[in-house]
């Protein structure tokens, strides 16, 4: 085995299972590992105890079982600025905001790597799925995670050369049964604890509270675009295009009984337009707008190229063509096939087999030369 | 890797004839002092022997010495213990902003329950006033409790001052101190300075984690907050912590014989520590003062240095250190101590650590350390 004693390596700690094996694997490997948790939301219980403290301490029986120093650092006011305020700013335009990619993108791949960087780290790990293979001129490239499942390229679509150039993802090449096996094998105090799971900041709490304590919900009318009234809805912010759950209205008792669907949204009249079955016109976009785009290899794409997407995560992605503006910041992209449910404000990512190209942020979507009311 | 402590003021190395010493008081004195044969009698002994030194080294009796698990229940008997004692006398209590958290939660459950808590003021070396506290007080004044020493500024406060002004006026309020950080490196006698009750603990002064006393004279009479047996004069119950008073009491006894030499060289380290920062042209300023100080904690205000960063920074060269307080989720959360002093907003705040230096000190250790703080700032 190769000495890597001398390289200096930052792992991310969450207090789960993949950060843990992550860390795990990189001792065993004989790098110079330096666990460090990341307190990036202040939330006490009645006791003034934080919230992050049980994960916190699973951080701390994780490293002390594999012999490496331990940090939390808080990065509270960070994650404040340049997540929680974008993702309320994107609920107020009644989009769909990813806080998870913009974390990636503005804390643990800007802020945090900047701070490892100043603890004279070499690299700084993570235990997300996905791969990143470096070419012989140094060129970085990211992979889809072989655990399909896990794959989270979707959420690093953002990276640049330089951010990838200076990170590991040792789990980009394991099943996730692997991961916990090897969590097993190794006793490590995480083995057996559940996958967290939704935003991290909300947690198990009920998502619609949460949001309500930040945005007042303005009620309002929900209709179908021929002008009933189907019944009302809670603030246009708490529902997202094509969703089924949670709208109260059955099927009309004339024997029509497709289920009903978020189709629309209306913010200057306050009006939530719903539709049913699942093959309504207005969940259907042949192409969308998309901004921020940004490519991994840090080079031009042809203005014309194609390739696969994905516009959520934990979906097969599609094939598309896209359309890059001259200056590759924006994207028409347009699908083989029209796709269901294409939310704005979610993130738009781009495939060409295994390799991970980049993505955008998902504005309009349109049905031929109709632009959808979805925001 | 080089390890070097300067952390003496969160808790310091045990020093090596107090470990000898517990090791035979635990081999030699293994019976319940309260048990009434030969092994009861051998651990009595010890007892008293350390009961005695303990005492001693106040100017206390032995009884007036209740031995604690640390110095945190010594402070939360002593505020804890005089509200319920003394409910019927009046519901105020004299305190400052710049206690350590086993007093001021304390006077949090206290507040919850009504009584009323006049918090002093620290001006900006983190010492409070006598005139602030004499305006405060008043006739339904039951407690003033005001640490000698501050645990991460090491600013020491009017305590002889307090103390005589309330013995003048025959006030009927107690008189608590928490001496926790001081009573290694300050020599304290507790009718010189007119207290009532004073906390200590022995892990500070190089003696074992796990045990500190509580001075109760004898004019104040307080409720057992852990009953059970009759131990302590029924004060404090619970089976004797032998080999812990053992190695205490002997650490006490090594402490007080050249103390201040001791302190001495804590102070000369600390200007060693700024000398060489000034060499190497580091801005710092001081956080409390050189005159009116414990002597073994230096604060410094590193401007422009993230605190929370530079300890790891200095941890990972082998230098432990202190900033701030923890939060339970590990991060450095703002010094409370630093805010009454400062106001939130100043830089000083999330840019100071705290030096402190004791039993094994060497000038190679501060040598290798300005030299780490050099590699650090300079990088």
């Amino acid at each position: 085995m190769s000495d890597n004693s001398h390289i200096r390596v930052v792992v991310g700690m969450s207090g789960g299972v993949d950060s843990s094996v992550t860390a795990y694997l990189l001792k065993e490997q004989g790098y110079e590992v330096i666990g460090i948790f990341m307190k990036n939301w202040e939330e006490k219980d009645e006791n003034g105890v934080c919230t992050a403290t049980e994960d916190y301490q699973d951080v701390q029986r994780v490293a002390e079982q594999i012999g490496i120093p331990y940090y939390s650092i808080n990065f509270e006011k960070e994650y404040w600025d340049r997540v929680f305020t974008y993702f309320l700013e994107e609920y107020k335009k009644n989009r769909t905001p990813n806080p998870d990619v913009m974390c990636n993108k503005e804390i643990k791949f800007k802020a945090f790597l900047d701070y490892a960087m100043d603890l004279g780290a070499d690299y700084l790990a993570t235990g997300h799925y996905a791969r990143v293979e470096r070419d012989e001129n140094g060129l970085a490239a990211m992979l889809r995670g072989v655990d399909t499942n896990k794959d989270q390229t979707y959420f690093l679509n953002q990276l640049s050369q330089e951010q990838l150039s200076k990170v590991m993802f040792p789990l980009g090449g394991m099943e996730k049964s692997e991961v916990r096996r090897i969590a097993e094998e190794a006793g490590l105090a995480t083995a057996h604890k559940k996958d967290s799971t939704g935003i991290c900041f909300i947690g198990e709490r009920d998502f619609n509270e949460f949001l309500n304590q930040y945005l007042p919900a303005q009620p309002g009318k929900m209709m179908t675009y021929d002008g009933e009234i189907k019944g009302e809805h809670h603030g246009l912010m708490y529902y997202t295009i094509g969703q089924r759950k949670g709208l109260g209205i059955g099927g009309d008792g004339e024997g029509h009984n497709d289920p009903w669907f978020v189709v629309g949204k209306d913010m200057t009249k306050n009006v939530l337009y719903v539709g049913q079955g699942d093959q309504n016109d207005k969940l259907y976009a042949t192409h969308l707008d998309a901004s921020d785009i940004s490519f991994i290899s840090g080079h031009d794409y042809p203005k014309t190229f194609k390739c696969t997407a994905k516009i959520r995560y934990r979906q097969k992605d599609v094939p598309v063509t896209v359309h890059l503006s001259p200056d590759q910041q924006t994207a028409r992209v347009k699908f083989d096939q029209p796709e269901k449910a294409v939310t704005p404000g979610q993130a738009i990512v781009f495939y060409d087999d295994d390799v991970c190209l980049g993505g955008g942020t998902i504005d309009v979507a349109y049905n031929h030369s109709e632009a959808l009311q979805y925001v | 890797m080089k390890h070097v402590y300067l952390d003496h003021a969160a808790t310091s190395p045990v020093h090596p004839e107090v470990i000898e010493k517990m090791v035979v008081a635990m081999e030699e004195a293994y019976g319940n002092p309260s048990s009434s044969h030969s092994f009861g009698r051998q651990s009595h002994s010890y007892l008293n022997q350390s009961r005695e030194i303990l005492a001693h080294s106040i100017g206390a009796s032995p009884h007036e010495i209740i031995m604690t698990s640390c110095g945190t229940e010594s402070d939360n008997m002593a505020v804890l213990g005089t509200a319920q004692q003394r409910k019927d006398l009046g519901k105020h209590i004299i305190s400052s902003q710049v206690e350590h958290p086993a007093v001021i939660k304390a006077l949090h459950i206290l507040e919850n329950q009504g009584y009323e808590v006049t918090y002093l003021a620290v001006d900006a070396k983190g010492r409070i006033s006598v005139e602030d506290f004499k305006s405060s007080l008043r006739d339904d004044t039951i407690l003033v409790t005001i640490m000698y020493g501050n645990n991460e500024v090491g600013t020491t406060m009017p305590i002889r001052e307090i103390g005589q002004y309330l013995k003048e006026n025959k006030h009927q309020a107690y008189f608590h101190t928490d001496a926790v950080q001081a009573y290694g490196l300050v020599a304290l006698d507790v009718k010189e300075l007119g207290v009532d009750m004073l906390s200590v603990s022995s892990h500070k002064l190089n003696g074992p984690k796990g045990i500190g006393f509580l001075y109760l004279s004898d004019a104040v009479e307080l409720p057992s907050l852990i009953v059970g047996g009759g131990q302590e004069s029924g004060r404090r119950a619970g089976t004797e912590n032998i080999p812990g008073m053992a190695g205490f009491a002997h650490a006490v006894r090594l402490t007080k014989e050249d103390q201040e030499e001791k302190r001495q060289a804590a102070l000369d380290d600390g200007d060693y520590l700024m000398s060489g920062l000034d060499r190497i042209g580091v801005d710092y300023s001081i956080n409390g003062e050189r005159e009116h100080t414990i002597g073994h904690v230096l604060n410094l205000h590193l401007h422009g240095v993230d605190a929370s960063q530079f300890i790891i920074q200095l941890d990972l060269k082998g230098i432990a250190v202190s900033a701030g307080s923890a939060c339970s989720a590990g991060t450095v959360d703002p010094s409370p101590v630093l805010v009454a002093m400062y106001g939130a907003d100043h830089p000083a705040i999330t840019e100071s650590i705290r030096f402190s230096f004791g039993l094994g000190t060497t000038q190679e250790d501060l040598d290798y350390t300005i030299q780490s703080i050099e590699k650090i700032l300079k990088k």
